[in-house]
């Protein structure tokens, strides 16, 4: 099996993020042109220079004419991409392979949801005709099955538990107060946290991810043209993507206290970024925290702690803003919101941030390591698809 | 000689005791309790339980099912799900039964259950029939604190080496009259009931000509009967007729009115499965059924009675129920709406794809790969271990016990009677499936609870009832395969 990845072949050169909130005020068009128009300008360029586009939205639209139309681009190549919470990694996958393959100059990935115009809170997947015996369960449920899984594996207290996941809350609603992009601008105490009322199994509110409308993009150019748009280009370092066959939900081996997909492609985007070490290597990581057990898992499958002690560090702060490796650090879905299309990209536009120093400096992390991660999963556990991405601001 | 070859009543687990009538509306209500159906099961999923008991009972006799061929599958209740399509077919696909049986309904009339059963007994061939019901009226009525809902399903055919009778019938009658006693007009939620005085003065000479009737075609005399039980919606009359059979005192039984209540057209069923299951060989056993008119049958318990056990004993069932609110028997009925989950109401069941999954969402057919042995829920045509395509084998679930390996309650999806509990069940002999629960009180689950398959109606959207397999929890497990639970709550 190959996956040769393509490091430092292709470049981002300019990046855009609307704010993530309810924008009762504002369209899918409008926030496809806020933030079209923020990333053309981030990269100096104008509409018709770019070749072609990938579009990633999950169920806000349909075909490329959802992007074409709101920017009116004319007989251009729009590619309309959907995997569940990943689109808007998938859009930028496809743009970065477009301009490595040498078949394009210049592509944007664009992702975008509204997601609040559905009238109901949450999020509500398409219904597609069935046979009636497809699980209804919400996505709080299938992940709050994690959490007693991974406590009676490794011997976590239930309530010392609790406390690991509002640990994880906290922190990523400290961070997202000092975004002024988040949806959720407000620190919560860890009091308030526990006693949010309960969702699923024992998350409450406050386990859950914002539920936002917004876009995000970015432009990708071969690396060899990148500085004659930016002087600081973020190289792609790995780009690694893997599906589940969905047999976790029916595999009695399968526990809960894992994501086979997730552990997958971190280790292969470190094989395509020659990464050893990730806990000390990487500057930052933006993680798919969906739900507070999500995040938890994800230090382990990700490589950031050993099995079964990631626990401990999320208490001893190693994934805070200022701890050994900043997870998170722009409020993560918790707060920032999760546009389902738009996440992937703002994931990347935080590294985007924080690599080249742009980022508020109540939140700028001061580090002399130059690659960050950006991990977002979609569907539940047993039946998911990862994306991991490596970025840089190095070649080499 | 033609009668029952086995037989099962089916009691839904959840009580109204009739004082909490009274406790909230000051009126109405009276004494003992009466069976509820739970939010998601209807006459069709009550029916289909009940049948899987009397098919179970024959399982365990060691006759593999299949060898208990049947004819036909009759179905009898006055509350269908549908009207126009028939119910049978949905109990036929829950059985797995193959397409040569016929599945037909008998429907409207409160009587269409004695008749199902009167007919199957004087045909020919092996008949499945199954009876159910669920009543009620208006608040405060006596017919929602009388009625009862249940099911029942009898095999009856000839006597035969692999399928023995266990009751043969010995003598029948049925007598007929157009009176207006009780009655209900199409799409009304209540039936109507005139002066109690004048039906009873119908019933009673109706039943004892039916009776005596009966009698002389058995060759008996009323003192040789040994169980009878008179059923019908009109309680003084079934008091009055019960009177005057002339039996020996101690052989008129109380038709389960104070545990179940009157499960409409499937109290003959339900009464005479439960007298065979405490009768022993050599006793005569009889029903009256009065509904516009009276019939009765008379049988008696043959030997065969001995080797045959039934799978989940109505006594069991009764003795096992829980106690529901009063406030949510009326959300359960629709009398009351509460506010539900702000989530999107479950899509309309696409026909053609329920079709092509019948085995999988009617009867819990899943496939074994023949070379890895993984089972797969639902059946795939490609191996999750190996890969091995088109190399499966059908594997059966619905009969299993299965272990819950985790669960959670969701608060926020959709569901008549929130919140859901839902688990990831481990079935005995291999295969994992997350399954919802019922008949489950959400504080008492915990990882490792037993639990056995139930089917039950998901949600109905456009007036297709959404048909599915749940897990309710096993809380004394009697025998594995028949899927049954006996015994008392936790």
């Amino acid at each position: 099996m190959a996956s040769h990845g393509i490091k430092d072949q292709v470049a981002i050169v300019g990046m855009g993020c609307t704010r993530f909130a309810e924008h009762w005020d504002k369209s899918l068009d409008d926030l496809i042109i806020d933030a079209a128009q923020d990333t053309f300008a981030s990269a100096g360029v104008a509409k018709d220079d770019i070749d072609a586009y990938w579009f990633g939205t999950a169920q806000s639209g349909m075909s490329g004419i959802t992007l074409a139309r709101p920017l009116q681009i004319q007989d251009k190549p729009v590619t309309r991409v959907e995997n569940y919470c990943t689109t808007g990694s998938e859009a930028l996958r496809g743009a970065a392979y477009a301009v490595a393959s040498g078949a394009y100059d210049v592509a944007m990935a664009l992702g975008a949801e509204k997601v609040k115009d559905s009238g109901y809170q949450g999020l509500n997947a398409f219904p597609i005709p069935g046979d009636g015996t497809a699980r209804t369960l919400t996505a709080a449920a299938m992940f709050s099955m994690v959490a007693p899984a991974y406590a009676q594996k490794y011997g976590v207290d239930e309530d010392q538990l609790g406390e690991v996941l509002a640990r994880i809350s906290w922190k990523n609603h400290q961070n997202g107060a000092r975004n002024p992009r988040a949806q959720f601008r407000k620190e919560v105490s860890t009091e308030t946290i526990c006693a949010s009322p309960r969702v699923a199994g024992r998350l409450g509110v406050f386990d859950c991810a914002g539920v936002a409308d917004g876009a995000a993009a970015a432009i990708v150019v071969r690396a060899e043209d990148a500085l004659r748009y930016t002087d600081k280009p973020l190289y792609l370092k790995a780009l690694s993507f893997a599906v589940g066959s969905g047999s976790g939900l029916i595999d009695p081996d399968y526990d809960y206290t894992w994501f086979p997909e997730c552990a997958a492609t971190a280790a292969d985007a470190y094989r395509q970024a020659g990464i050893t070490d990730p806990l000390h290597e990487l500057a930052m990581a933006e993680v798919h925290d969906c739900f507070t057990p999500t995040e938890l898992v994800l230090m382990e499958d990700l490589g950031f702690a050993e099995r079964g002690t990631a626990w401990k560090e999320v208490l001893a702060g190693t994934y805070d803003r200022t701890g050994a490796l900043p997870v998170n650090p722009d409020g993560g879905l918790k707060s920032f919101g999760h546009p389902v299309g738009a996440s992937g990209l703002r994931m990347v536009f935080e590294a985007w941030l924080q690599l080249r120093g742009e980022a508020p400096p109540e939140r700028q992390i001061e580090t002399d390591r130059t690659v960050a991660l950006t991990h977002n999963l979609g569907g539940y556990p047993g039946e998911m698809v990862s994306f991991v991405s490596v970025l840089g601001t190095q070649l080499g | 000689m033609r009668g029952i070859i086995s037989s099962a009543g089916y009691v839904p687990y959840r009580r109204l005791q009739r004082a909490s009538i009274a406790q909230f509306f000051g009126s109405g209500g009276g004494k003992g309790a009466r069976a509820v159906a739970s939010y998601d099961e209807d006459t069709t999923t009550m029916g289909v339980e009940a049948a899987r008991r009397a098919l179970g009972a024959l399982d365990d006799t060691g006759v593999d099912d299949r060898t208990t061929e049947l004819d036909a599958l009759w179905f009898s209740t006055t509350s269908p799900a549908y009207l126009d399509k028939t119910n049978a077919a949905a109990i036929h696909a829950a059985l797995r039964q193959p397409a040569r049986v016929g599945a037909y309904d008998f429907g409207g009339a409160l009587r269409s259950g004695a008749g199902a059963l009167r007919s199957a007994l004087d045909g020919h061939g092996t008949t499945l029939v199954v009876l159910a019901d669920q009543r009620g009226g208006l608040p405060t009525s006596s017919d929602e604190s009388a009625g009862g809902d249940g099911a029942a399903a009898l095999v009856v055919g000839p006597d035969g080496p692999g399928t023995p009778v266990v009751a043969e019938l010995l003598g029948a009658a049925s007598f007929s009259d157009e009176f207006v006693d009780r009655w209900r007009s199409p799409g009304d939620q209540r039936s109507k009931v005139w002066e109690e005085r004048f039906g009873e003065t119908r019933y009673v000479p109706l039943g004892a000509q039916a009776w005596q009737s009966a009698l002389t075609s058995a060759g008996l005399e009323a003192a040789a009967v040994d169980r009878v039980a008179v059923t019908g919606m009109h309680a003084r009359a079934v008091r009055s007729v019960g009177r005057a059979l002339g039996v020996r005192p101690d052989a008129l039984t109380d038709g389960w009115a104070d545990a179940v209540g009157q499960t409409g057209a499937a109290h003959v069923g339900l009464v005479l499965a439960s007298m065979i299951e405490q009768s022993e060989p050599g006793q005569v056993v009889a029903v009256v059924s009065l509904a516009d008119g009276a019939d009765v049958l008379v049988f008696r318990v043959t030997a065969a009675r001995a080797a045959w056990s039934p799978a989940d004993p109505v006594a069991g069932q009764v003795a096992r129920g829980s106690d529901l609110s009063y406030a949510k028997f009326l959300t359960w009925r629709g009398a009351v709406t509460p506010e539900p989950p702000r989530r999107p109401e479950p899509a309309r069941v696409s026909s053609s794809a329920a079709w092509r999954n019948e085995s999988w969402k009617y009867a819990f057919v899943g496939s074994q790969d023949r070379t890895s042995l993984a089972v797969h829920l639902p059946p795939s045509r490609v191996s999750m271990r190996g890969g091995a395509v088109d190399d499966m084998e059908p594997v059966v679930r619905a009969d299993t016990l299965a272990t819950v390996a985790t669960f959670t309650i969701d608060h926020l999806s959709f569901s008549l009677s929130p919140p859901i509990v839902f688990a990831v069940l481990d079935f005995d002999g291999g295969g994992r499936f997350p399954l919802e629960l019922t008949d489950v009180e959400p504080d008492a689950v915990a990882i490792g609870d037993r639990v056995a398959m139930t089917f039950r109606r998901l949600s109905t959207a456009d007036g297709i009832p959404d048909y599915f397999w749940k897990a309710k929890p096993v809380r004394t497990h009697e025998r594995s395969g028949t899927a049954t639970t006996t015994g008392g709550g936790r």
